[in-house]
């Protein structure tokens, strides 16, 4: 979850001084109850690091949200503030008006949520998995088991519901943990890098849930490295580096004209042209 | 690479240190509790000196060879060993085996129990400062002795490691743990017999230390201090056959080490049900589809399918036929009293599995947060399969160690102290573990694994949890003894009714405050596992 790395971008939060000192003040703008998610003046310090420094973001219903940044941009913290799973040190996030933090449950109860970097509860079979996480969101038995079939069908899991999810492959693993988040039809669905490790196919598969979802009116934020991929699929993207939300919007307003791709480096930097790793190039060196 | 590993273990144990207050202070006090222990030891060593070598031999032998056996032995049972250097993550380098093997085993010795045996087996030389020789002697079975601790648990914890990841291996090498403790049933008759035989005279006691010293010296475990034993003497060839014993046994472990690591690290552990698929739905079918019979469905699922939880379990079947083999060992009769014990023992160690149970999920809690459990639904699904499993057996093991002694009268007082017990410390357990959590082995590791840098935290929140139970406890604890000494029949009935009683409302009280630090800090609990990873 939360890597406290130091921030791979040119001007780190915690080397800004207009930042080091100055007390993050009251969101001037209040969240936007309309939207799937708002937030406002997220903040998060990890001891001497600043993760986070004063997000401002708004998801709008039905939109499919694209969050983009580079390693240790704070991707995974934003989306974990918002999501309930890490306690902000400054900064309000609500989900369509819901207050995270001040009404915990209620919130949550509109979100499915695909944290990164978590461990599962590996030891249930597939099945049990997708039917716990049903359980726990307080459905009853019938419904649960009915959905549980139809999600193992569309994650092309049936032959494996009944294996461990310790003996699952990593694909497998984040197609479950999906499963396990979608089964309370949330409003809102937060996936932290859902399509890692996904085969081709399975993420086409996912890709088209995902589609059908938001077009039922279903709001979907998805972090991802892979630009290419948040172009064609989003609606809606925000890049973030260095705690800092750079470029928010539709995609087409944030690229401009130019590629994502390029529209990203452009905006968070850090390219190195010519130079690189001259030892390298000889297959001849030793030691 | 003795070198680089030695100070890459050192730099790891003081970070680790830096890591969080309670660390420190654990550490700290641990290290002066280790202090004190090796310093009482080297004074007594000294003193131990000023008698005469016939009895400094037998006791250092027979010491000894128990240190020795500890480091053994504890490693298998309860704390695992320290993985603070663990070889898998050498596995990319291109180091030769022999030279990672030399380091880490010089890393082994660079930790707090490492450093404390040190320090003592180099002091306890002192004992010999009479004999010049024996000093010589005594240093090179020192340097031994501490050389076979480090190298013996690895060596054992190496092999074991793969066996204990399969359910049926573990249940042979529970079946093999009965061996010695069936032999010591015999070798305690025979150690009271020969007491029995001089108890007024305090030179057969010394007699008897000296006989079992001779045999004990030329083992694997007391060879490293027979050897000096044996210098003092002036039988310098029982010193050298001794010599011999160690040597072999310093190379028989080192060459089971090295062919063990060589095995894990070609076809590394994988998780223990490979392959294995379940049936169904499981407890999630026969508990109650509701968030708190879910928690339970799951916690249930993982006593039986998860080898942390599962090996801990394998104890308790054991217990009657240990307690049952030591009164027989006491002469039986009136010895068999121990199997009183049997029932609130057991409770009590089944209250106690759920004192951590957060770090136990790992991560995997994750779920929960983002879910929105709440703190009831967490802590009461948590301790149902506790009590719904416990009650039954803890009756069962009630009744059976009433039979066992003939003490029928005692059953109400027994049974009100067991359940009671049983109740009570599932309430500690839901109180302690939603605030005091300590690293355990991650899902998938071997029980065996003791994460960095845990001990001082771990022994905080077990002390913690301990004390509270026992003071808890106390009340009902003195009513079931007065009834049973007395006896009083009455006053046992009155525990059969306070006990549980009592329990209950240390369980409601527990759970409530609990689930209110957890719906406090849910979010906390979790990064807090996250720093685990």
């Amino acid at each position: 979850m939360p890597q406290p790395q130091p921030p791979a971008h040119p001007r780190p939060a915690d080397q800004h001084p207009a930042l080091q000192h100055q007390a993050p003040q009251r969101p001037a703008t209040p969240p936007d109850p309309a939207a799937a998610l708002s937030l406002r003046g997220l903040w998060k310090r990890f001891g001497q690091k600043i993760a986070v420094a004063g997000v401002d973001l708004d998801v709008p219903a039905g939109s499919f949200y694209g969050l983009v940044g580079p390693n240790g941009a704070g991707k995974t913290t934003t989306l974990s503030m918002a999501t309930g799973l890490l306690r902000p040190d400054f900064g309000v996030a609500t989900v369509l008006g819901t207050d995270m933090w001040a009404d915990t449950v209620a919130a949550k109860a509109r979100l499915g949520v695909l944290p990164d970097g978590v461990r599962l509860f590996d030891r249930l079979t597939g099945a049990q998995l997708i039917t716990y996480a049903g359980l726990l969101r307080g459905m009853d038995r019938a419904t649960v088991a009915e959905r549980t079939e139809d999600l193992l069908r569309a994650m092309d899991l049936v032959g494996d519901r009944d294996t461990f999810v310790v003996d699952y492959s990593a694909g497998m693993t984040k197609k479950v943990a999906l499963a396990a988040a979608l089964i309370h039809a949330p409003r809102v669905l937060v996936l932290d890098e859902p399509f890692e490790a996904v085969d081709p196919v399975s993420a086409a598969n996912i890709r088209d849930i995902l589609h059908a979802y938001v077009a039922d009116g279903g709001t979907v934020v998805v972090s991802s490295h892979v630009m290419d991929l948040v172009q064609r699929m989003c609606s809606h993207v925000a890049v973030i580096a260095g705690g800092h939300v750079l470029a928010s919007g539709t995609v087409d307003e944030v690229r401009g004209g130019q590629t994502l791709e390029d529209r990203f480096v452009e905006l968070v930097g850090g390219r190195k042209e010519g130079e690189g790793l001259a030892w390298l190039r000889s297959s001849s060196a030793s030691s | 690479m003795v070198a680089q590993l030695v100070r890459l273990k050192l730099t790891l144990l003081l970070n680790g240190y830096r890591r969080s207050v309670w660390q420190t202070v654990g550490v700290v006090l641990g290290s002066l509790y280790a202090l004190s222990v090796v310093a009482l030891l080297v004074v007594g060593a000294v003193a131990l000196g000023t008698t005469d070598p016939g009895t400094a031999g037998p006791v250092l032998v027979l010491g000894g060879a128990v240190l020795v056996l500890g480091w053994l032995v504890i490693p298998v049972f309860a704390y695992g060993v320290d993985a603070t250097l663990d070889p898998h993550r050498f596995v990319t380098y291109p180091i030769p085996r022999r030279r990672l093997l030399a380091g880490l085993a010089a890393g082994g010795v660079v930790s707090v129990p490492g450093i404390a045996t040190a320090l003592a087996v180099l002091g306890v030389t002192l004992a010999w400062w009479r004999s010049p020789a024996a000093v010589v002697a005594a240093l090179v079975g020192a340097v031994g002795a501490l050389a076979l601790c480090v190298i013996g648990s690895r060596a054992l914890t190496t092999v074991l490691a793969p066996l204990l990841e399969s359910r049926r291996s573990r249940e042979v090498l529970t079946i093999v743990a009965f061996v010695p403790i069936m032999l010591a049933g015999p070798a305690i008759g025979w150690f009271s017999r020969r007491l029995g035989e001089g108890a007024t005279d305090a030179g057969a006691v010394r007699r008897l230390l000296a006989d079992l010293a001779d045999v004990v010296g030329w083992t694997p475990l007391g060879a490293p201090w027979g050897v000096p034993a044996a210098v003092a003497d002036d039988s310098w060839g029982v010193a050298a056959g001794r010599l011999v014993v160690l040597l072999a046994t310093l190379v028989l472990a080192w060459w089971v080490w090295d062919r063990a690591l060589a095995r894990t690290l070609e076809t590394p552990a994988e998780g223990g049900s490979k392959g294995a698929r379940g049936k169904g739905l499981g407890w999630f079918d026969r508990f109650p589809a509701t968030p708190t019979g879910a928690v339970a469905a799951r916690a249930m699922t993982y006593w039986l399918r998860d080898p942390r939880y599962s090996a801990s379990i394998a104890i308790i079947p054991l217990l009657p036929v240990v307690l049952a083999f030591a009164g027989q060992g006491s002469g039986g009769g009136p010895g068999m009293n121990v199997m009183l014990v049997l029932a609130p023992v057991t409770a009590w160690v089944l209250g106690f599995t759920i004192s951590n149970d957060i770090a136990y999920d790992h991560t995997a809690f994750a779920l929960h947060v983002a879910t929105g459990t709440t703190g009831r639904t967490d802590r009461w699904g948590r301790a149902l399969p506790v009590l719904v499993a416990g009650t039954p057996l803890v009756a069962l093991f009630a009744v059976l160690s009433a039979g066992l002694t003939g003490r029928w009268s005692d059953l109400p007082a027994l049974l009100g102290l067991s359940l009671g017990t049983l109740v009570l410390s599932t309430g500690v357990s839901s109180a302690v573990s939603a605030h005091w959590l300590y690293p355990v082995p991650k899902p998938g590791e071997s029980p065996f694994k003791q994460p960095q840098g845990a001990i001082g935290a771990t022994m905080v929140a077990q002390g913690v949890a301990g004390l509270a139970t026992f003071v808890l406890a106390l009340p009902t604890l003195a009513l079931a003894l007065v009834a049973i000494l007395l006896p009083s029949p009455l006053l046992g009935w009155v525990t059969l009714v306070v006990g549980p009683g009592l329990g209950v409302l240390v369980l409601v009280l527990g759970v409530r405050w609990g689930a209110r630090r957890y719906d406090q800090r849910a979010p906390e609990l979790l990064q807090r596992v996250l720093s685990y990873a």
